[in-house]
């Protein structure tokens, strides 16, 4: 097989493309990293020059608000100038070619691209034919992967939990379509969580889902018992009624999060969600709103992230 | 014309033959001897073998000639030693006339390189619901009758096509796959298709299907050639079904023998493939199978796909891989894997193959059609797009190191083909 090509020679972060094959150190560099870029969107002058001069192209195959938001929050605090393309209505629809698109960006001297692609794998493709200095971040492929947010889960994770060695974590929902839910078991097994837990109907469980070292629930309340960290997975509008599942109401009577089911998780368990939230779907509005939730300081906490990620690829 | 191949390895796998010795040929068939030759050839340090027959080859003409023209792909088979080659009816129009069938044949007549053995379309345009004039396309020279990966409108069509087939003794040549439960699907339904987040075709479309095959030849008797073998389950049911006289064969592609679903690494379109690559677990019984004779041949299963085919996010690329250049390297690979001798290897793509398509070639016997592969076993090359001749340059062996280069090609007596 050959080397992991989100790495340099060196084994530095080249573009960041999954959160499987990182080592522990790169995934606490960047961690760490954030955390020093936290304070900055603390400040009044929320802006630091290290991308000066660079340039961020948002490339988005896909539409999406907040990602690419933050994305763009993230670029410009670090100094960046940033573009924002959404291909889904323009290029692709003219016929241009994944590549053609990149290469024509390319020759408008990009530094950094940020991707999301409907098709799992893209942003490798992309990697493979970027120029050397120029670097790939995934910002969702697929069902494939999201290791920003994976990153930002497990930057809010270490915020409120400090270590991940004797943590329990459940991940409620739509496993099968998931690449946060992808990104998050890389990410925690990596880091070294005992036990990470996936819940779901066998419909939206993917197959061989154990081989990423989880441990499957079918039953909601079994799998949330003691657990330390609830993460709910969105559930799309369009899963919610056919040969998945029935329907969306009986889907939350059985897996949505309750204040009653969340009681069997341990009294400091903290909630949290990629967003965008259904409520009354995957989550209850008492949870959401509620004192264990931390879904909105993940989006702050993914704006730290993600200025982690941008400069550090940026110096390699 | 005369003509002299001394001092080769004769391996002959139809008779069991493996000797130093001499191969005759005399007016387009293998001879005895005779006194003078026209032409020698020096074949010292050589196996002299029967010309390889590939069951599944897409030529892409007519229709997808930007992928490949009938005269890259014929000058490719030769390369590999090919002499005769069936192919599949998925082209554009699909061959369900016989104008389009004769048209085929005649343009790769002209060509002079390997035979063609065209595959009719068993359905009108593929399409799965009417009948084609299997009789008419037979005539114009279809050997056989395939959807080739296009499904079945229903499961009725597919019985009415086997007693059709049947009652005039056509074979049918069919792909076991369930279009529902594939339906979306790019990958093996299993740990490496989670992880890389792709929709997966679960080992059981390929068995469920196969079921209902084993179930109709046995209302029908009809004829019929299982192609492209994937998963371990169907091999153990092909098993049972030969136990009990069922009138089958089956074939898997050279990839199948070699690569498993690990492969796809960080999603290599080239081993984008239909049916998908499969688990470590099915490959291993695969290759056993066609040890073991379960599976009766191997094919290239060749089909060009053009840069602009792969370049693409896995899921979205073109299926297929070239294979007629691979074909010999990787049965020998094969082969030497599973500790078989040079007879019994080369006869998965010599005289097993022969049989099911019902060709005399296949064989060094005298009278036989002298259509032969010289070739160097040991010969060591590098896959790349330089060392091919296929127009499509799509294999998962890019850049791997084989062995097994083919020195001459011999059709029907005639040299078509020289290192």
């Amino acid at each position: 097989m050959q080397r992991n090509p989100q790495l340099n020679e060196n084994g530095e972060l080249q573009h960041l493309l999954s959160i499987e094959g990182l080592p522990r150190e790169i995934l606490t560099q960047i961690l760490d990293t954030a955390e020093s870029f936290a304070g900055v969107t603390e400040r009044e002058v929320k802006k630091v020059p290290l991308l000066r001069g660079k340039s961020v192209f948002n490339l988005f195959f896909e539409a999406s608000t907040r990602t690419r938001t933050t994305f763009e929050i993230a670029a410009k605090r670090l100094s960046a100038d940033v573009i924002n393309l959404n291909i889904a209505v323009s290029s692709a629809t003219k016929g241009e070619s994944l590549l053609d698109t990149v290469a024509n960006l390319s020759a408008m001297q990009a530094d950094i691209f940020v991707v999301r692609h409907a098709s799992s794998g893209a942003p490798f493709l992309i990697a493979r034919h970027v120029k050397p200095h120029e670097h790939v971040i995934n910002a969702g492929d697929g069902r494939h992967a999201h290791p920003t947010q994976g990153l930002l889960d497990l930057f809010t994770i270490r915020h409120y939990k400090k270590d991940f060695s004797k943590l329990t974590v459940a991940i409620v929902g739509d496993v099968l379509h998931s690449r946060v839910a992808r990104s998050l078991i890389h990410g925690l097994t990596t880091l070294g969580a005992p036990e990470v837990r996936v819940i779901g109907p066998q419909t939206l469980m993917p197959a061989g889902v154990e081989a990423l070292g989880v441990r499957v629930f079918h039953d909601m309340k079994a799998g949330l018992k003691d657990a330390d960290v609830v993460v709910m997975l969105r559930l799309q509008n369009e899963r919610m009624r056919g040969a998945l599942l029935p329907s969306a109401q009986e889907y939350f009577k059985h897996y949505g999060l309750t204040l009653d089911k969340l009681a069997l998780a341990r009294k400091d368990a903290i909630v949290m969600h990629p967003g965008p939230m259904n409520r009354g779907v995957e989550i209850d509005s008492n949870v959401a709103d509620g004192p264990h939730s931390v879904i909105l300081p993940q989006v702050t906490f993914g704006i730290a992230v993600r200025m982690a990620v941008m400069s550090i690829v940026a110096g390699n | 014309m005369k003509l002299l191949i001394k001092n080769g390895r004769v391996v002959d796998p139809a008779s069991g033959k493996d000797a130093v010795g001499d191969v005759y040929v005399a007016d387009g068939k293998i001879a005895e001897s005779f006194a003078k030759a026209d032409k020698t050839i020096d074949a010292k340090g050589l196996v002299v073998s029967p010309g390889f027959i590939d069951l599944s080859a897409r030529l892409r003409e007519p229709g997808f000639e930007y992928k490949a023209t009938l005269e890259s792909e014929m000058n490719a088979a030769v390369a590999g030693g090919v002499t005769s080659l069936a192919c599949p009816p998925d082209t554009d129009p699909p061959l369900d006339e016989p104008g389009l069938v004769d048209m085929l044949r005649r343009r790769a007549k002209s060509l002079e390189r390997a035979r063609v053995y065209p595959i009719g379309a068993l359905t009108v345009k593929l399409e799965g619901s009417a009948l084609t004039e299997m009789g008419q396309l037979a005539d114009a020279g279809c050997v056989a009758f395939s959807q080739a990966n296009a499904p079945f409108a229903d499961t009725q069509v597919l019985w009415r096509a086997l007693q059709y087939a049947a009652t005039f003794g056509f074979s049918t040549w069919l792909r076991a796959q369930d279009p529902w439960l594939a339906k979306g699907g790019v990958a093996h339904d299993g740990d490496v298709a989670t992880r890389l987040g792709l929709p997966g075709i679960p080992a059981f479309a390929e068995t469920i299907a196969l079921g209902t095959l084993l179930e109709l030849v046995r209302a029908t008797r009809a004829r019929v050639h299982i192609c492209r073998l994937s998963s371990a389950g169907a091999v153990e049911m092909m098993r049972a079904a030969k136990k009990e006289g069922l009138p089958v064969s089956c074939d898997v592609g050279i990839h199948y023998v070699h690569l498993c679903d690990r492969d796809l690494g960080y999603f290599d379109a080239n081993c984008r493939l239909d049916p998908p690559l499969r688990s470590q677990r099915d490959r291993d019984a695969l290759a056993q199978a066609l040890a073991d004779g379960v599976i009766d041949c191997l094919c290239s299963d060749h089909t060009p796909v053009d840069d602009d085919g792969k370049h693409l996010p896995f899921a979205e690329a073109e299926v297929g891989a070239t294979g007629l250049e691979l074909l010999l390297p990787l049965t020998l690979k094969w082969g030497a894997a599973r500790k078989l001798n040079l007879a019994a290897t080369l006869a998965r793509i010599t005289s097993e193959p022969a049989r099911i398509l019902g060709t005399a070639s296949g064989k060094l016997a005298a009278g036989a059609p002298a259509d032969i592969a010289i070739f160097d076993p040991q010969a060591p090359f590098r896959v790349s797009a330089e060392t091919l001749k296929s127009q499509g340059k799509n294999t998962p062996f890019v850049g791997h190191e084989l062995q097994g280069r083919v020195r001459t090609t011999i059709v029907a007596g005639n040299v078509v083909y020289e290192a």
